[in-house]
């Protein structure tokens, strides 16, 4: 396929870079090299919080049995390689927290915030470099003090990634005395990382977009991202105050969460929650935003209702903040109240639904190519649709009154954050690799990945929403306590066989990704036949990105438009006039 | 029980069926969207999966289709939601505990419940009341009211026979209430995270007959009193 | 009219680069808006707190006069308003060119700041010599006997019995204060060093405004904590 647009393969450089290797790959202000130095740590802490879980999933298949290999583990943890309670509790605590805050967020927005937007939008880099890599250096700190809690006496945070208070706030209640504590500093560290990251990237959508790049020209992943972080600039601070109040409860002596002299442990609830909420969209719309990039690249089409999905992005981050009552329907909060957050929980459910409907819409009539980021694009919507329905039942109060704290909540979630943004964080990540280093994944490693991840994702967590409507609750250490929980043994035992083949097949990823760094095939410029300013630069792009600004003439995903015979695809900074070999005056818009 | 299927296990309260039913309307709901999705989903990967001589349909959308896929979703959703507040208004509504219910205070503690039961007097909060560990024992067809709070952390109060949860909160004191509908015993548990013990913090229901149930609450006063 | 010449940070290897019409007003000072954005949701988390606490459990409060020195603040307040006049007449200097009485207010404005600070410390000092820590009151000390003996105090009805709460939410509140006010005054040093070496001028003077936008902001917050901790 001819491509229109001459892409810059010469380094052209008005300067020559006389940064020393220091400059240029540890401290670095390049936004494209700090996105990588996010990528790298996110990638160790999911495996961290994926070999948690394989604790976890060991301990429900086979309760109270030594687990294999177990006793490498310190006799605080499994002696004899059979797991404690105590640190069963932690690992739920920390799968939880790890996945959530040094794996999901990073990748999404550390990662992709990073390397995306000045590429996307024509800008030579972020509006504020050096605070952008003190973004990434305050996160490492906070990420060393997060696992140094697992080696501390009394073992790490053992209250669930949800904290309650009063049970995190007293060291009585848990026997976890220091690992709270570093829980508690931790995220305040990483609060700022994430709060400097998200000023930066909304600074430079606003103020930095090339020439011709108005806002609705801009791509979703870039909406999704900017939306994203507005969600984290204003909903992190919250994290912040909350998890203050609780460090100063457990070591300051106030009173906040203990009711012994007037605190009040809901007032916990309604914090994490406020906060936890916008949270959980934080951790979804960049994924969205990739999905429809990929999804209309592989289609070969225009993304179907572009404002639609730019309006029910605003309305997810609007909603978003109205919601956080429906994680305390049991609670003991006013009934009342319930009432009104089921309302707007409901509602929320209508932008995400549109979504779904305009990808469908992506794909009708479309010329779908299946390369392995449309694949794991595709698997996000199916699998965002049985999260999304699965939330259905949730969101009805009495129907939560008998799901709440059960594995259909664990299943729900999983399918939103694994299903959803964990796939469309691989897709994301093999779509832009060539930019990112200069080379191609393995095309069949990545379809035998996908494949082997897809199957046996979906057998892990399908069945969980069985456990939960028997009744098998969160966070118990052993089900087999409960007589009604004794027959599900066997689910949960197959639960836990798939789980292990799941992690395994992650291998495959890694060894991919790691390989092709050195000997994957050297990637051209725009290897998808992309529309997207980033594929107009070589891969990957000298530092400054571009040696003159771009001026961007088109709108996004336009794919086989019908003022393009020559290409399926016209780049969004092609104007119309300067197609080789035309003289005709098309109009962009 | 199939662990696998989709059916609620048996149930043994008044609201039991309302919550179920209302399971039902929504599991069906959900499913055909589920169904009409995937399939759709997969049918257009075939459909028009890249093939010599396909030509793409280029187009920006369709404002029709954006009316009728917002609609339709927001109709589902807000009857979903005004059948919901119902049923839930009728459970836990501040005004929803039957007259006459029979009084009984719960509080919970790390790892166990303590069921505390009134004396002759036949209100709580009295001297002859008296309090049993990991026990709940209710008579069948008459409804039951608890009082309940924490000593420690929160708890919540779990018997999935009776689709009845509530969390336990210290320093509040929060009412529930239920009305057993088949004699029987039935399980107790926290449903929620309270501490290394939380998975072990097991109790048992037991619904009487009545007369068993009267037969019951003498003995145990007698059992009291000696004390 | 946007435009991307960063002195601060950009990286001088790279031309300065054209953009699409954004906020209209330079970069640094847009970031320092949304910056200050964080900043009010993390202050609306502990005195939304605070208000939830004490309207939920009225008698766990005592009148400002009973425990806290309100008008040694009061005055304090007026010195921190004073700072705010004095960074209003830096920026106006820097916008002039004044090179003299922008060094001379910016000099103001850090010891000026530094007075509020120092009084906050004072204030603490005395309060912890009475007996409220951020637990509450401490056995033994005045406030713990007053309240322990239910009789009025200071011309105003009994303490309450325990003041965890009062304790918790005062020290909190005022302590993350005067913390954003010591970062303040340190980046007000800073700014007020390059002012020294010259390096403001009528045509770029971003560092004197940004500076001056968050030292704004933090005075608005002492303002609204002065009124609902020292007045209600």
């Amino acid at each position: 396929m001819t491509s229109l647009a001459t892409p810059v393969e010469s380094h052209v450089q008005a300067h020559p870079d006389n940064r020393s290797f220091i400059q240029k790959y540890i401290f670095s202000t390049d936004h494209k090299i700090i996105g990588i130095q996010f990528l790298l740590m996110s990638l160790l802490f999911l495996t961290v919080g994926g070999m948690l879980a394989m604790i976890i999933r060991w301990q429900l298949g086979y309760p109270n049995k030594p687990l294999p290999g177990g006793t490498v583990l310190p006799e605080t943890m499994a002696p004899g390689g059979v797991i404690l309670p105590e640190f069963y509790t932690s690992a739920v605590t920390m799968h939880g927290t790890i996945m959530v805050f040094f794996a999901i967020m990073p990748l999404l927005v550390g990662v992709f915030g990073n390397f995306l937007i000045p590429l996307k939008i024509g800008a030579p880099d972020m509006a504020f470099p050096r605070i952008n890599m003190a973004s990434f250096w305050v996160a490492v700190p906070a990420g060393i003090l997060m696992i140094a809690g697992f080696f501390v006496e009394g073992g790490h945070a053992s209250a669930g990634w949800t904290s309650y208070a009063p049970l995190s706030a007293d060291p009585e209640y848990t026997g976890v005395t220091a690992g709270q504590r570093i829980w508690c500093v931790s995220l305040i560290v990483l609060g700022l990382s994430s709060i400097l990251g998200s000023m930066n990237y909304i600074t430079t959508v606003i103020n930095m977009r090339a020439p011709g790049m108005t806002w609705f020209r801009l791509p979703l992943s870039i909406w999704a991202l900017f939306i994203t972080s507005i969600l984290v600039l204003l909903a992190i601070p919250i994290l912040s105050g909350a998890v203050i109040m609780l460090l100063f409860d457990d070591v300051l002596g106030t009173h906040f969460f203990l009711p012994a002299q007037g605190g009040q442990p809901l007032l916990w609830q309604h914090l994490f929650w406020f906060f936890g909420h916008p949270e959980v969209y934080i951790l979804i719309l960049p994924a969205m935003g990739f999905v429809s990039d990929i999804l209309s690249n592989g289609a070969r089409k225009p993304i179907f209702g572009y404002h639609s999905m730019v309006y029910a992005l605003i309305a997810i981050g609007f909603l978003g903040w109205i919601v956080w009552g429906h994680h305390m329907f049991q609670s003991g909060m006013n009934p009342t109240l319930g009432t009104s957050f089921m309302i707007s929980t409901m509602l929320i459910a209508v932008p995400s639904a549109i979504k779904v409907f305009n990808w469908l819409g992506t794909l009708w009539g479309g010329k779908i190519r299946f390369h392995v980021p449309m694949m794991h694009a595709l698997a996000f919507v199916s699998m965002f649709v049985i999260g999304g329905l699965s939330g259905v039942f949730m969101a009805s109060t009495p129907v939560d009154i008998y799901i709440h704290d059960t594995y259909f909540i664990v299943a729900h979630l999983h399918y939103v954050l694994f299903g959803g943004s964990l796939f469309a964080i691989f897709g994301a990540v093999t779509f832009w690799y060539p930019k990112m280093f200069g080379r191609m994944m393995n095309p069949t490693l990545g379809k035998i990945h996908f494949v082997l991840t897809f199957v046996f994702y979906n057998l892990v967590f399908f069945p969980m929403h069985q456990l939960g409507l028997q009744g098998h609750m969160r966070r118990i250490y052993d089900p087999t306590i409960y007589d009604f929980l004794k027959p599900l043994g066997g689910l949960n035992r197959f639960i836990t066989i798939s789980a292990f083949l799941l992690f395994a097949s992650q291998l495959l990823f890694a060894y991919n990704f790691i390989v092709s760094w050195f000997r994957g095939k050297k990637a051209p410029a725009n290897p998808w036949e992309d529309t997207g300013l980033e594929w107009t630069t070589p891969s990957p792009p000298p530092h400054g990105n571009w040696p003159a600004t771009p001026h961007v003439h088109q709108p996004p995903y336009e794919f086989n438009s019908p003022h393009v015979k020559e290409s399926d695809f016209l780049p969004q900074t092609q104007s119309l006039d300067a197609i080789p070999g035309r003289s005709s005056a098309g109009a962009a818009h | 029980m199939n662990p696998l299927s989709w059916m609620l296990p048996p149930s043994a309260s008044t609201f039991a069926g309302d919550i179920d039913r209302l399971y039902y309307l929504i599991l069906i709901i959900t499913g055909i969207a589920f169904v009409v999705v995937q399939v759709g989903l997969v049918w257009f990967l075939i459909k028009y999966r890249d093939r010599p001589g396909r030509t793409v349909h280029y187009t920006h959308g369709s404002v029709k289709a954006e009316v009728i896929w917002t609609a339709v979703p927001t109709v589902t959703v807000v009857i979903i939601g005004l059948l919901s507040g119902r049923v839930w208004n009728q459970i836990k509504g501040r005004e929803s505990v039957p007259e006459n219910a029979l009084p009984i205070s719960i509080l919970a503690k790390q790892f166990e419940w303590h069921v505390t039961y009134p004396g002759p007097d036949g209100v709580t909060g009295g001297s002859d009341d008296f309090t049993i560990r990991n026990q709940l024992h209710v008579p069948v067809g008459r409804a039951v009211v608890m009082s309940m709070t924490a000593e420690d952390v929160i708890h919540a109060f779990n018997v999935p026979a009776f689709r009845l949860k509530q969390d336990v909160v210290p320093g509040m004191t929060i009412r529930a209430w239920f009305q057993a509908t088949e004699p029987g015993t039935y399980e107790l548990g926290c449903a929620e995270l309270c501490g290394l013990g939380h998975y072990r913090m097991r109790a048992v229901v037991t619904v009487h007959a009545q007369d068993e149930y009267d037969q019951w609450m003498r003995t145990a006063r007698q059992t009291t009193a000696q004390r | 009219m946007a435009h991307a010449s960063h002195a601060l940070d950009r990286d001088m290897m790279l031309p300065p680069a054209e953009a699409e019409t954004g906020s209209g007003v330079y970069t640094e000072k847009l970031g320092m808006w949304i910056f200050l954005l964080s900043e009010v949701m993390f202050f609306t988390a502990l005195i939304g707190s605070y208000l939830i606490l004490r309207v939920s459990k009225p008698d766990g409060w005592a009148a400002p006069n009973q425990i806290l020195n309100v008008p040694v603040t009061a005055v304090n307040t007026f010195i921190l308003i004073c700072s705010s006049v004095t960074m209003v007449k830096a920026y106006a200097a820097a916008a002039d060119g004044n090179q003299a009485k922008l060094k001379l207010w910016l000099v103001a404005t850090v010891l000026i700041g530094a007075t509020f600070v120092g009084v906050q410390v004072f204030e603490y000092n005395q309060l912890i010599h009475h007996g409220l820590v951020p637990g509450g009151f401490v056995a033994g000390r005045e406030l713990a006997e007053a309240a322990a003996s239910g009789a009025a105090f200071k011309g105003g009805p009994a303490l309450p019995t325990s003041g965890g709460l009062y304790g918790s939410t005062f020290y909190t509140m005022t302590g993350f204060h005067g913390f954003h006010v010591t970062m303040g005054v340190i980046c007000m040093i800073f700014v007020t060093f390059k002012a020294f070496q010259g390096k403001y001028t009528a045509t770029d003077h971003r560092g004197v405004e940004v500076i001056g936008l968050y030292w704004h902001f933090v005075d608005l917050v002492w303002i609204i904590l002065f009124t609902i901790v020292y007045l209600i």
